[in-house]
């Protein structure tokens, strides 16, 4: 509390970022934790909460005449502007916020405050439902060719891995920890997945110590235990994902690829996805772009393109492709890297694993899979995210584009997910939150030394309490795509891959679909399921009373349902009852009431968001649970009939200035 | 002329057929006065041929041939954004069968068409051609007001060419001022009702260029005439599809734009929509980016954008919604017109209505804007539809104004995903009967050249066989629930998309996004059927009626 300079601003306005006429008053609150904004209209009282760990940069304007501007950009990609109208209170506001948002101290974060109210045994229950030891069960291991080994049980010899490792069964101690001497921080290939079908594997590690011509035998024979692991064949691919220049680079450092002369059976082979870098500038720049005001198409266009964006993931999902047709066509393991074998690496092997197996396509399987791919094998969340005062040189949206790539499958194959865009878009949110410990620190080593588990709860547990939240209607666990390895299409499929404003836009509501045609089929999935039942129970009245009358008072009832969720849905058209801007040269002609719809619909939701007693709802406000999520399922919504859109604006007389 | 006297080779044995989507497959070709065939016999030569390839000759864009020794590979390239490879033995047979293709789809009569001997069995030729008589339409605005009447001025068409009999004019104004208006419009296009907005009475006019000219030429008649539909102190707003600049030099060819002096309540808006030449050639540049294998990643957005298609897609959909702002929002009313009035006019005044009418996105409903706004009002189907994006020929006055048309409206579908009744089925069959049909609905440039050539009396409608039942079932969304409100769509870029539907048609396997799409049907039926058998079901059912849901809220 003591950064706080100023807890309380009024006469704050926010402005609207689509259009700049629309800015609400309101006042200005500072918590520990958050930054919140309360408009003052008095039927609304609209609240945006955002949390001092989503911002990732604040900028004061120069002052003008109507006070002083402020520009909060989050992690999650909300943009908020304000006003402030004293100079002096900006300045104590951005003086405050800059060392809010850069808590130095793990301590200072809000999973440590975060109190969902469940017991000691919930919260415990609630770590345990993703175990890894059960997920390699899954997939078969231990095996013949398989087991764990307890080399790394005290991190003696990778810090930055986990304490249970699985490595082939002929690889000793000896080999493992001499293989080690010989990576970048020590991070020795590991298996990340097997396909039990086929005996192939995916394995992982850092790049090789190579230099020129340093060759390391121990190494050399944990790959070729890798390869043996799986008899069917008779060679192992080795993917570095760098690309080839950058790798050549590292060699001149001691570091580099491995020369295929000196490992017996492996073909090489690069797949050049950039480094983290290039990776935040690209991001940086496409953002940018999302910000123009009012861009023209050839802006946006030329914007995406320059940016690089679209080209990278691309790039990392050629790779996982790659990977996946290896193991499920060919049968050839892989072993993957690329420097630490911590970013690209991960990307490049959960994209693989999410083609080859289904069970990670479920909405469990893909929290499995995050567990094991990234927070297991120490993907360095604190500095990646900036979750901590940090280098922002280190700061890169690796998981992001991860994030991404599944978005664009899910657009590819509609039907081969159990889960929906809001989950991606709530996994991304939290992993900045810092509000669930599970994203802690850099490695496994660190969060058992801060004791998160018994400190914080699970983002998984969470999730999985609202999965109903998260469903895709159009999966079916029996459903053909469901099955099998993803093929995505390779080329021509440029246009395949799409910018998803989802995500980068995803609080311009205005931009999106006014119509969320995965709540609309939840809610005709879950009605069928109730008519059904209802159809019983009728049924068995039917047999058993002879009484119309109590048969008709069910029919009433019945109907108000049908109403109601009628009702939510009509809500969710009224939306539809905004004109935008439609020229900039209308000035002349005065739009009467803009948005006058979208407001008020919207006010209404996250009214009711916020005086639920739910405290993770209050805490990410509306911003979490936009419109969208008020699915057409919550009953207390019902009800609200599109208001005539004709009596909204006559109060507003406004000339046409011609 | 004879269909015969083009048909140089008629049949060919073992040509091999690939580019469908499935594996390529060996038979015989066949050539008929309007289609191309090929069968296959994969049970030998006593079994019944397989049909493989039932190709309206009409759809062929061009020709393409490629000889290499003894045999030669033609390439079609269709109308329709299709390509399909031929393979044939035979040097002299493979030119034969280009040169009989290329002379059978360049046949430019209307008469010789298919549609005027295509004679199916299960529908009766007069079917579908008074679906939607003008006389209803207008009886709906009667039934609100007074204002407007219904003149049949120009049932010999000779006050304007390009319009239908009938058209909706202001009560006030009497036949005789309308002609002398219409002489000082271009092709005679006057203004007439094009839309009247229920909700407060204001409405959408269309008209081509007032004929200023050089000298600034005025007519009394035609300002009567707009003046009429403004009471006195109210405004109204004239969209021209024009950039101001270029309204200003088509005085010089004897057009121009209302000034203000002469029109005093009018306010002129410009928004300049492409047409013509560079339109067609957006399209052209559009569909070849599409098809080009080599294009790598890094440049595939700057090539979208050099298309400039999404851009015209946006400012389509933008004058549009200014079209309707003005109407909804601002109650005024509003005329819209360009140069002829043939083109880019009624690409907004029929988009402007699929946005604000909820009756106009009904299966049934947008037939009939089709008809009113594009058919009757007399666009150049025959002109603009004549060459799709394939053709080496020269262009002449294609342009696919009709297309990008489906293209908004399909924006509008995806940004609105249960507010229209019909799906992209719909659109995508729209496109290609615009191009090459078995109808004669999208035949001829106007109403008085379809009376010439007998179009309604001697060939069958579109519309008649869309609406056979088990055919429309193909069409209909089935998350589609009225929606009464007007839908005011986004029309920043990061809500434009490439309609990959109708460009990637023939290029990416849609399998998954099919399998998607059934889903959804499935997901729907399953909920109808147990609510059709519940007791409840009529109550529920009388609560998702369109009819009756406005019933409740008036």
């Amino acid at each position: 509390m003591e950064h706080i300079r100023m807890p309380k601003v009024e006469n704050v306005r926010l402005l609207d970022r689509v259009s700049s006429r629309k800015a609400a008053l309101g006042t200005l609150y500072l918590t520990a934790t958050h930054v919140i904004f309360v408009e003052n209209a008095s039927d609304t009282r609209k609240e945006t909460w955002v949390l001092h760990s989503q911002i990732s940069s604040i900028e004061k304007q120069a002052t003008t005449a109507t006070g002083c501007p402020l520009l909060i950009r989050c992690k999650n990609f909300q943009v908020i502007q304000l006003i402030i109208p004293q100079e002096r209170d900006c300045h104590d506001v951005y003086i405050s916020l800059i060392r809010l948002a850069r808590p130095v101290k793990y301590e200072e974060l809000y999973c440590f405050s975060f109190n969902p109210k469940l017991d000691k045994e919930e919260r415990e229950q609630g770590w345990k439902l993703v175990d890894l030891n059960e997920e390699y069960n899954r997939m078969g291991i231990p095996n013949d060719y398989w087991q764990i080994s307890d080399v790394n049980r005290d991190y003696g010899v990778c810090d930055s891995y986990p304490t249970e490792v699985y490595v082939p069964k002929s690889a000793t101690a000896h080999i493992i920890v001499g293989s080690s001497k010989f990576r970048s921080r020590r991070r020795f290939p590991a298996l990340s997945y097997y396909c039990k079908d086929n005996n192939a594997s995916i394995c992982r590690s850092s790049q090789p110590l190579s230099g020129f011509s340093a060759r390391c035998l121990e190494d050399e024979q944990m790959l070729q235990a890798i390869r043996k692991a799986n008899p069917g064949s008779d060679f192992l691919y080795v993917v570095d994902t760098r690309p080839k220049l950058n790798a050549m680079a590292n060699r001149a450092a001691g570091k580099g690829y491995e020369n295929e002369d000196n490992y017996s059976n492996i073909k090489f082979q690069f797949i050049g996805i950039e480094n983290i870098h290039v990776m935040r500038n690209s991001l940086q720049k496409m953002l940018e772009v999302c910000e123009l005001k009012s861009p023209s198409m050839s802006d946006f266009l030329w914007g995406l393109e320059n940016s690089g964006w679209l080209k990278h993931i691309k790039a990392i999902m050629d790779a996982g492709i790659f990977i996946a047709k290896a193991v499920a066509e060919e049968g050839v393991s892989v072993l993957v890297h690329c420097s630490d074998g911590w970013d690209r690496t991960a990307q490049v092997c959960s994209v693989a694993s999410l083609l080859l197996d289904p069970y990670y396509r479920t909405m469990k399987g893909f929290m499995v899979l995050i567990e094991k791919d990234w927070i297991s094998f120490g993907h360095k969340f604190n500095h990646r995210y900036g979750n901590l005062d940090g280098d922002p040189k280190e700061i890169s949206p690796v998981i992001d584009q991860f994030i991404e790539c599944v978005w664009q499958l899910m657009e590819q194959f509609p039907c081969a997910f159990e889960f929906n865009e809001r989950f991606l878009i709530h996994i991304q949110h939290h992993i900045y939150s810092c509000q669930f410990g599970n994203f802690l620190c850099n490695s496994q080593k660190e969060r058992r030394e801060l004791k998160i588990q018994e400190r914080t709860y699970s983002l998984w547990a969470h999730l999985w309490k609202n999965r109903a939240d998260y469903l895709n209607p159009l999966y079916r666990s029996n459903h053909s795509q469901t099955q099998r390895t993803l093929y995505p299409q390779m080329a021509p499929c440029n246009f395949l891959y799409k910018f998803w404003s989802g995500m980068y836009n995803r609080f311009e509501k205005g931009l999106h679909p006014r119509q969320s045609v995965t709540d609309y089929l939840m809610a005709v999935k879950e009605e069928t399921q109730q008519l059904e039942e209802e159809l019983e129970v009728l049924g068995e009245r039917l047999a058993n009373l002879q009484k119309m009358q109590l048969n008709g008072n069910k029919i009433q009832s019945k109907q108000q349902d049908r109403s109601k969720q009628l009702g939510l849905s009509a809500s969710t058209n009224s939306l539809a009852n905004t004109p935008q801007e439609y020229g900039s040269d209308l000035k002349s002609f005065p739009s009467r009431s803009p948005s006058q719809g979208d407001e008020d619909s919207a006010l209404i939701l996250t009214q009711d968001n916020l005086k639920s007693s739910d405290p993770d709802l209050s805490a990410n406000s509306d911003q979490e649970s936009g419109v969208e999520d008020l699915s057409c399922r919550s009953p207390s919504g019902g009800g609200c009939l599109p208001s005539e859109d004709s009596g909204k604006d006559s109060d507003e007389a406004v000339c046409l200035a011609v | 002329m004879e269909f015969s006297e083009l048909i140089k080779t008629a049949t060919v044995e073992s040509v091999l057929l690939a580019g469908t989507g499935l594996p390529p497959v060996r038979g015989t070709l066949c050539i008929t006065s309007h289609h191309l065939l090929l069968s296959s016999c994969p049970g030998g030569d006593g079994q019944p041929g397989t049909v493989e390839l039932w190709l309206l000759i009409r759809n062929v864009d061009a020709v393409e041939k490629r000889l290499a020794g003894s045999s030669g590979t033609i390439t079609l390239r269709c109308k329709d954004l299709k390509v399909l490879q031929l393979e044939i033995p035979g040097m002299e047979e493979c030119l034969n069968i280009a040169s009989s293709i290329e002379a059978l789809s360049s046949v430019d009569s209307v008469m010789m068409m298919y549609p005027f001997f295509y004679r199916p069995q299960d529908l009766r030729l007069e079917e579908g051609w008074h679906l939607f008589p003008l006389e209803q339409y207008f009886q709906k605005i009667a039934a609100e007001t007074s204002q407007w009447r219904l003149s049949d001025l120009n049932r010999d068409f000779t006050t304007c060419p390009t319009y239908p009999a009938g058209v909706i004019v202001p009560a006030a104004v009497s036949d005789d001022t309308l002609r002398r208006a219409a002489r000082f419009r271009q092709g005679g296009r006057f203004p007439v009702l094009s839309y009247y907005h229920p909700r407060n009475g204001t409405v959408m006019l269309r008209s081509s260029q007032p004929l200023m000219g050089p000298n600034r030429k005025r007519c009394p008649e035609d300002e009567v005439l707009l003046g009429t539909v403004l009471d006195e102190g109210e405004r109204g707003f004239i969209i021209d599809t024009r950039s101001a600049q270029a309204a200003k030099q088509a005085r010089m060819t004897g057009g121009g734009t209302e000034p203000k002096s002469s029109y005093p309540q009018w306010k002129r808006l410009h928004r300049p929509l492409e047409r013509g030449r560079p339109l067609q050639e957006s399209f052209i540049k559009l569909v070849e980016a599409c098809n080009d294998a080599s294009l790598s990643m890094d440049r595939w957005l700057s090539r979208l954008e050099s298309c400039r298609w999404l851009s015209h897609v946006k400012v389509a959909l933008s004058t549009a919604c200014l079209a309707a702002q003005c109407l909804d929002r601002e109650e005024a009313s509003v005329l819209v017109h360009g140069a002829e009035g043939t083109d880019t006019t009624l690409l907004v005044t029929a988009l402007a209505q699929v946005i604000l009418d909820p009756g106009c996105r009904t299966m049934v409903g947008f037939q009939g804007l089709l008809e009113r706004e594009w058919i009757e009002a007399g666009h150049p189907f025959h002109l603009r539809c004549a060459r799709s994006a394939y053709s080496h020929a020269r262009l002449k006055q294609e342009a696919p104004l009709f297309l990008l048309f489906l293209d908004c409206v399909w924006q509008l579908s995806r940004q609105f995903p249960f507010s229209l009744e019909f799906g992209e089925s719909l659109l995508l069959a729209l496109f290609d009967n615009a191009y090459a049909s078995d109808y004669g609905t999208f035949l001829c440039n106007n109403e008085k050249e379809r009376c010439l050539c007998k179009v309604k009396e001697n060939t069958h409608s579109l519309w008649a066989w869309l609406n056979q039942p088990e055919e429309k079932k193909k069409y209909l969304n089935p998350l589609y629930s009225h929606n009464p409100l007007v839908i005011w769509p986004s029309v920043e870029p990061q809500s434009i998309q490439l309609w990959q539907g109708l460009f990637f048609r023939w290029i990416r396997p849609s399998q998954y996004l099919e399998e998607a799409r059934a889903e959804m049907q499935r997901l729907v039926e399953a909920n109808e059927a147990p609510a059709k058998e519940s007791a409840g079901s009529r109550l529920s059912r009388s609560l998702s009626d369109p009819a009756a849901r406005t019933e409740n809220e008036r």
